[in-house]
C-alpha cells in the first residue's frame, strides 16, 4: 500500500503504452512528462511552498481514499457502484457537526463545543464524534443495502444501478431537510497553526489530525481483511458466492459487514473533512463522492490498495492543480488525469480486484 | 435408517423444470453415483440437496432430519460438503486459505485435517502458499475436494471430479476417492466419465432428463446393455 508500487506501475504503464504507441498516446505521455516537468520546476524554484502543497495534497487525498475505499469495497463485493455513498459522508459529516453543537437527537446533552471549550473537551467531543459518526453511517450504509439492493440481488445490475442513484437523492433530500441548503459551518476545533518551526513548510495540527485518524483506519481495515475470518469471508464471497456458502459463509450477513465498513470509513472521513475545512452542505457528498469514485478507478474499481493510492493521487494533484494552474482549472486537471490513465490502463493504476480478493501489492 | 434419503423432489431454474421427481437413497460408507448425459440433472440433484437450489417439492432427509429448506451455508455443520462442478476454488486465495475456508465454522483445531488432505494430496503441500488460480487443473480438483474434506464430512457431494483432467490423473483422482471413503466418508458422486464412476462406485442412478430411470448396484449397471450402449460408450 506504498504510493511507490503507484509510481513503478505508472510508469511501467506508460512504458508499455509507448511500446506499442499510437500518436494519441505519444501525444498523451508528452502531456504528462510536461506537467511533471513544469511541477519540478516549481519545486526548485520554491521548495518549501511546493512541499506545503504537497502534504494539503495528502490530507485531502486521505479523505478521499477513505471515501473510495467504501466504493471498492462494495463493487468488489457485488460488483455496484454505490452511488449513495458519497451521500452517506455528507450524513456522516452532520452527524458529526449535531454530536459537536450538542443537540444529538435534540436531546441537549451538552453545551455546543467551540473553539474556546478546553482541551479535554475538545478531544472528547471530536472522538465522541467520530464514533458516533462512523456507527451511523455504518449502520445506515447497512440499512441502504437491506432495504434497496438485497430485494435486487437476482435482478439485472442496471435495476440496482439506478436504486443506488436514487438513495443518492433521497438522502441528498434528507441532508437538506436537516440542516437547510446553506453552506452549515463547522467549529473550529483543531487549530491551523503550523507545527514545524518556521514558515518555510506548513504543516498544520489540521493536518496532522487527518493522517492521525486516517492511518490507523487503514491499517486495521487491512488487517481485518487479510487476518480476521469476517475478512477472510469477505475476500471468499467476492470471488465465489456459491462456493463461500459451501463452506458455511452466510453470503448475506457477510455483505452487510462489507457496508457496514464502508460505511464506518465514510463517517469518520464526513467528520474529518468537516472539522477540516470548517464548513459542510447538503450536496457534499456529491462533489467529494465523485471524486472518491474517480479515485478508485483511477487505482482500480475492487482494488482496496489502489483505492488508497488513487485517492492520495487526486488530493495531490488538486492541490497542485490548484496552487499552479489556478482553482477554477482543477478539476478539469484531475478528470484529464483520469482520462490519460485509463486509456493506457483500463484497469486503473493497480489492476483490477486483487486486493478485495486476496492479491494485490499489500500482500505479495 | 439411510444417511441420505431424497423423495420425490422437484427443482427449477426460473420457470423451466430441471428435476421431475427425483428419489434416491444413500447409506452411510457407500459411494453412490449419479450418471446421465449433460442436461440429465446430475448437478441439480447435488445442488438441491445441498440447498442451493432448494426443491420446490419433496423432501430431503439427511440423518434423520428434513433439509431441504435449509441455506445451504447451514449445510456444512450439518455434515453436508461438496466439491462443486467447475471446482470453484477461491482462486486470487492461497492454497492454506483455501482449506482454511474449508473449515470456516469450526473452531476447533484443523491442523490434524490438513495434515490429512496433505497426505491424501502430497501435491497440495508443496503448493501451500501458492495462489489457487495459478495452479494446473488437477491440482485446482484436488484443492476443491481437499477443501471439502476440511470440515469433516459426513457426506462428501463430487462433483465431476474427472472434468478436464487427464486420463492418468482421473485414474490418480478416483484411488484417491476410493481412499477418502474407507476412511469412513460417505460419497455421493456425479460424474460425466460413467465407466469410472461405475469401477468405485456401491450403486448408481441413471439420470434422464430430471427423473431417475433406472438404478441399481454399479456392477450390475455396469452389464447393462442400455447402460453400456449409452454410457459406457460401446456399441
Amino acid at each position: 500500500m506504498t504510493t511507490g508500487d503507484a509510481t513503478k506501475t505508472l510508469s511501467g504503464a506508460l512504458l508499455e503504452g509507448l511500446r506499442h504507441s499510437s500518436w494519441q498516446s505519444r501525444l498523451a505521455v508528452a502531456v504528462v512528462a510536461l506537467m511533471l516537468a513544469l511541477l519540478l520546476v516549481q519545486a526548485v524554484q520554491d521548495p518549501g511552498q511546493f512541499t506545503s502543497q504537497l502534504l494539503i495534497g495528502l490530507t485531502n487525498g486521505a479523505i478521499i481514499a477513505l471515501i473510495a475505499l467504501g466504493y471498492t469495497l462494495v463493487y468488489g463485493i457485488i460488483e455496484l457502484i454505490n452511488f449513495a455513498h458519497g451521500d452517506n459522508f455528507m450524513i456522516g459529516s452532520f452527524v458529526g457537526l449535531t454530536v459537536l453543537s450538542g443537540t444529538l437527537f435534540g436531546l441537549g446533552l451538552f453545551a455546543p463545543i467551540s473553539g474556546d471549550s478546553g482541551t479535554i473537551i475538545k478531544v472528547a467531543g471530536v472522538l465522541i464524534a467520530l464514533v458516533v459518526a462512523m456507527a451511523a453511517c455504518g449502520l445506515l450504509n447497512v440499512g441502504i443495502e437491506r432495504i434497496a439492493y438485497k430485494p435486487l440481488r437476482n435482478s439485472p445490475r442496471l435495476a440496482v444501478l439506478i436504486t443506488a442513484i436514487g438513495m443518492s437523492f433521497i438522502l441528498q433530500n434528507v441532508g437538506l431537510v436537516w440542516k437547510g441548503p446553506a453552506q452549515v459551518p463547522f467549529p473550529d476545533l483543531i487549530s491551523s497553526a503550523n507545527i514545524l518551526p518556521g514558515d518555510a513548510i506548513v504543516f498544520r495540527w489540521k493536518d496532522l489530525f487527518v493522517l492521525a485518524v486516517t492511518i490507523p483506519l487503514l491499517v486495521g481495515l487491512s488487517y481485518f481483511i487479510k487476518n480476521t475470518k469476517q475478512g477472510k469471508a469477505m475476500r471468499a464471497v467476492a470471488q465465489d458466492k456459491e462456493a463461500a456458502a459451501m463452506v458455511g459463509i452466510n453470503v448475506n450477513r457477510t455483505i452487510s459487514v462489507t457496508f457496514l465498513l464502508g460505511g464506518i470509513l465514510a463517517g469518520a472521513s464526513g467528520v474529518m473533512y468537516g472539522l477540516f475545512n470548517g464548513i459542510t452542505v447538503f450536496n457534499v457528498g456529491f462533489t467529494q463522492g465523485l471524486y472518491a469514485f474517480t479515485a478508485a478507478v483511477l487505482g482500480g474499481i475492487g482494488n482496496l490498495s489502489g483505492a488508497v493510492v488513487g485517492g492520495l493521487l487526486i488530493g495531490i494533484i488538486g492541490s497542485m492543480a490548484d496552487q499552479y494552474v489556478g482553482v477554477r482549472w482543477t478539476s478539469i486537471v484531475i478528470f484529464a488525469v483520469l482520462v490519460l490513465v485509463l486509456v493506457f490502463r483500463p484497469t486503473g493504476l493497480l489492476g483490477d480486484r486483487s486486493a478485495t480478493q486476496g492479491g494485490g501489492s499489500g500482500r505479495a | 435408517m439411510a444417511l441420505l434419503e431424497v423423495e420425490n423432489i422437484h427443482s427449477f431454474y426460473g420457470h423451466i423444470q430441471a428435476l421431475r421427481g427425483v428419489s434416491l437413497t444413500v447409506e452411510e460408507g457407500e459411494v453412490v453415483t449419479l450418471i446421465g448425459s449433460n442436461g440429465a440433472g446430475k448437478t441439480t440433484t447435488l445442488r438441491s440437496i445441498h440447498g442451493v437450489l432448494p426443491p420446490k417439492q419433496g423432501r430431503v432427509v439427511f440423518d434423520g432430519e428434513e433439509i431441504q429448506g435449509t441455506p445451504a451455508h447451514d449445510m456444512i455443520s450439518k455434515g453436508i460438503a461438496q466439491s462443486p462442478e467447475g471446482r470453484k476454488i477461491f482462486s486470487r486465495m492461497t492454497v492454506r486459505e483455501n482449506l482454511e475456508m474449508g473449515a470456516y465454522h469450526r473452531t476447533d483445531d484443523i491442523r490434524e485435517d490438513m495434515d490429512r488432505v496433505f497426505d491424501l494430496f502430497p501435491r497440495l503441500k508443496e503448493r501451500i502458499k501458492q495462489e489457487a488460480g495459478t495452479m494446473s487443473g488437477g491440482e485446482q480438483q484436488m484443492l476443491a475436494i481437499g477443501r471439502a474434506l476440511m470440515s469433516r464430512p459426513k457426506l462428501l457431494l463430487l462433483d465431476e471430479p474427472s472434468m478436464g483432467l487427464a486420463p492418468v490423473l482421473v485414474e490418480r483422482i478416483f484411488q484417491i476417492i476410493q481412499e477418502i471413503n474407507k476412511q469412513g466418508t460417505t460419497i455421493l458422486l456425479v460424474e460425466q466419465n460413467a465407466n469410472v464412476a461405475l469401477e468405485i462406485a456401491t450403486r448408481g442412478y441413471v439420470l434422464e432428463t430430471g427423473a431417475v430411470v433406472n438404478s441399481a448396484p454399479a456392477e450390475k449397471l455396469r452389464q447393462d446393455p442400455k447402460v453400456r450402449e449409452a454410457y459406457l460408450g460401446e456399441i
